[in-house]
């Protein structure tokens, strides 16, 4: 269970944690770069700062008051609903492939994919505004066509690692994909 | 392969017995829903197992031995456990075995026609009994929708659900119970029950009985030839407070039926008519008391007639203002005057009216208030009625205004026509050449330069009665906005997924537990709840809701025509 450091990508320092709980199951945890207390002062003095040069101007207390509700509501809203703490793929062969985001608040949102349902799990690139980044996806299967994707679930959105880490849990992931062909198994 | 054992968290300290639940091949998985204790008769426990699968369909068996003992393991035990297996006869045999405080269990399995002889991996995964049994697991919204559904690419997970959800009846047994068979399960300490449920369900079969009986004479009433004379059925249909009341009568239609609900999606909408149209009634009994208080409607009353009076001043000055040069521009004398003084008589005469009616407003708004307790939408209606009805005058306003302008419009169009030697060719629905004799050439050219002259000032009318009535639209529509709302929004879901949120389903999540080497893979099953979004969007109630029937441009195209609008739509009646 050792923590590797990489970088995401756009440069902010980023570790995995790969852990293997059994044969057939691997939990990778990638933990995002965390909230900067630079960043929150920055955003805070400028709200404070226009909140008085509003206050000097129309003589109203009110929007001094109104500046710190603002404040202190944007700051919750941000902590549990826009910043991820760590991002975590569970994988359970013959069961499925979780994926947990963990926000700063506590609050983790999971969704379970049925292994029924993965038909691989690839590495992808995308262009990104002026740059080509490389993304983890899992293709799901398409019911009624065998060959046919109904759709692309990417991972580690928030985190955003490079190919290197990618490379790792990609590499984790196909060894226990790889079990559920060679088991020969009626599901 | 991977054995999975679904293995309830309720049994975990149970004494030692035998593991009954079902066995699901295709995917290699048991699950697990009771433990019989010992002592007990094979055959007994055969005879009881068929009894149960036959009533509830569910193919229940005995999957192994569960041995529970507080010291070390005993030989003899595990012996006597095994050779259970060659009377009950299921192939493979799981045995599950703890010892003491211990949190890892040991588990392994006896295949008796293995052909692999390797070790399969074991995984036990927890499941809280109760949660699983009372929850119903909500397919994804794009599984749901795909048209060719196979039974075997249904979700493994539902499998689970429904044999845990069909078993209720093996759960219905406690150990206070003097029965040959001692099971263990969530229930087994004695069966759930609510005094207070018990006797609403006694209470609601009268209940029923009594609302039918009413809803029958009331829609009898209804539908009685008297009321279906001309005048009286264009003003029912005109009227939204009619359609609301009918649309909540049918609700009411629904709850009171004597058929119970088929399958959860019939429940869920019954629990949330029932609720919606609680709320609402307790909704408008508030609005009811706090406009009684201090005599409230007294002073609405004494308000009403000078906001009409008021009302139609404004519309008087905003007509003499036309009537002189509106915004700089010149109009037609001659035209101008008619066009004013014909809409000021129109005002004139409505206000008379008003005033004729002044000294029945208070009483006809007092009764009319009192139909507040059937409900907020009711209310609401009616306040978009009321509004309606003070500002008929500007709808008729309209009407005048956009006939003449149409009538225009299509004299120009027509016109021109003439003017370049064509002519609409209504066999063949399109423009043809067409000559003309010199006299309808002079007086079509006339007609045209007369109508074309006449124009800004019918238009300039046109234009400003109809942005009056696009405002009185707007307001009616807000209004109609909160009423569809209240009616459609499932209250019962939302505090559904809000208390137990176990109850919506949307997937299930897993957790690691603690692991030690050589012991199989432990994993606690929880039920991840649906969101609030896709509560709201699966049991949004069906409304008969006013959509705008035309897109922005068919809207634009028909003002600039002059063609009449009526913005709202009442869709039919939607069946279930």
């Amino acid at each position: 269970m050792e923590e590797r450091r990489y970088r995401s990508a756009s440069g902010a320092p980023i570790a995995l944690r790969c852990r293997q709980h059994s044969a057939s199951c691997r939990e990778l945890v990638v933990r995002c770069p965390r909230l900067q207390l630079r960043s929150l002062s920055a955003v805070t003095s400028a709200v404070w700062l226009a909140a008085y040069g509003l206050f000097v101007l129309s003589e109203n207390s009110v929007v001094l008051s109104a500046a710190i509700f603002i404040t202190l509501i944007g700051l919750i809203i941000y902590l549990h609903f826009v910043k991820i703490d760590q991002e975590s793929l569970l994988v359970i062969g013959s069961l499925g492939i979780q994926v947990t985001s963990s926000y700063a608040s506590g609050k983790e949102s999971t969704t379970f994919i049925e292994m029924g349902q993965v038909k691989d799990v690839v590495i992808n690139e995308a262009i990104h505004m002026q740059k080509v980044i490389y993304y983890l996806c899992i293709l799901l299967q398409d019911p009624g066509d065998p060959q046919g994707i109904s759709e692309v679930v990417p991972l580690f959105q928030s985190s955003k690692p490079r190919l290197d880490c990618l490379i790792e849990v990609y590499k984790s992931c196909q060894e226990i994909l790889e079990q559920r062909k060679t088991a020969p198994q009626s599901s | 392969m991977v054995l999975k054992v679904f293995f309830p968290s309720c049994c975990s300290s149970a004494e030692s017995g035998i593991l009954i639940g079902r066995w699901i091949s295709e995917q290699n998985s048991a699950v697990i829903l009771a433990v019989v204790h010992f002592p007990f008769i094979p055959l007994q426990v055969k005879q009881y197992l068929s009894e149960v699968q036959r009533v509830t369909k569910v193919n229940v068996s005995v999957l192994g031995s569960w041995s529970n003992s507080k010291q070390e393991k005993e030989e003899s035990l595990s012996e006597f456990l095994e050779d259970l297996g060659t009377i009950f006869s299921h192939e493979p045999w799981i045995q599950i075995s703890k010892e003491g405080d211990s949190k890892f269990w040991s588990c392994s399995t006896l295949q008796k026609h293995s052909n692999n002889p390797k070790e399969e991996e074991i995984l036990l995964v927890y499941y809280d009994q109760r949660k699983v049994m009372l929850s119903h697991l909500h397919p994804s919204l794009d599984t749901a929708t795909s048209a060719d559904c196979k039974a075997d690419n249904a979700s493994k997970l539902s499998a689970i659900f429904d044999t845990v959800a069909k078993s209720k009846i093996l759960f219905m047994t406690d150990r206070y119970d003097d029965g040959p068979i001692k099971l263990t399960h969530w229930q087994s300490d004695g069966v759930e029950a609510s005094i207070i449920m018990e006797l609403m369900k006694q209470a609601s079969v009268p209940a029923c009985m009594l609302l039918t009986f009413l809803l029958s004479l009331i829609s009898g009433i209804c539908r009685s030839r008297v009321l279906k004379f001309w005048p009286l059925s264009f003003l029912w249909s005109k009227l939204s407070t009619c359609e609301q009341l009918g649309h909540r009568l049918q609700h009411l239609q629904v709850i009171s039926s004597n058929k119970k609900a088929q399958n959860q999606t019939q429940l869920m909408r019954k629990a949330n008519i029932f609720v919606s149209l609680l709320i609402d009634v307790a909704l408008g009994i508030l609005l009811m008391s706090w406009l009684y208080r201090k005599n409230r409607i007294g002073h609405l009353a004494d308000t009403l007639i000078p906001v009409a009076d008021h009302i139609a001043e404004e519309l008087q000055d905003l007509l003499q203002w036309l009537m002189g040069a509106p915004a700089g521009l010149k109009m037609n004398r001659a035209l101008d005057q008619v066009l004013g003084r014909f809409f000021l008589y129109h005002i004139h005469l409505w206000i008379s009216y008003i005033h004729l009616m002044s000294p029945f407003i208070e009483m006809i708004l007092w009764y009319v208030g009192l139909s507040a307790c059937l409900g907020l939408t009711v209310a609401l209606c009616i306040l978009s009625d009321i509004i309606a009805l003070l500002t008929f005058h500007i709808y008729c306003f309209y009407v005048y205004g956009a006939r003449l302008y149409c009538l225009k419009i299509y004299g120009l169009s027509s016109l021109w026509r003439l003017f370049r030697g064509k002519k609409w060719n209504v066999l063949r629905q399109r423009v043809d050449s067409c000559s003309y004799d010199l006299d309808q050439l002079f007086i079509g050219t006339l007609l045209f330069t007369i109508l074309l002259f006449l124009l800004p000032t019918t238009a300039l009318y046109y234009l400003v009665f109809t942005l009056l009535r696009l405002l009185v639209v707007i307001v009616q529509g807000l209004i109609h906005l909160l009423v569809g709302l209240i009616d459609s929004l499932p209250l019962y879901s939302i505090i559904l997924r809000l208390c137990r949120s176990y109850r919506l389903a949307a997937g299930v999540k897993f957790r690691v537990l603690e692991q030690q080497d050589g012991k199989p893979l432990r994993l606690l099953m929880q039920i991840n709840p649906l969101s609030y979004g896709s509560v709201v969007q699966i049991y949004r109630l069906p409304t008969y809701s006013c959509y705008p029937k035309d897109s922005w441009t068919s809207l634009c195209k028909k003002l600039f025509l002059g063609e009449l609008i009526y913005p709202w739509k009442h869709k039919g009646e939607k069946q279930d």
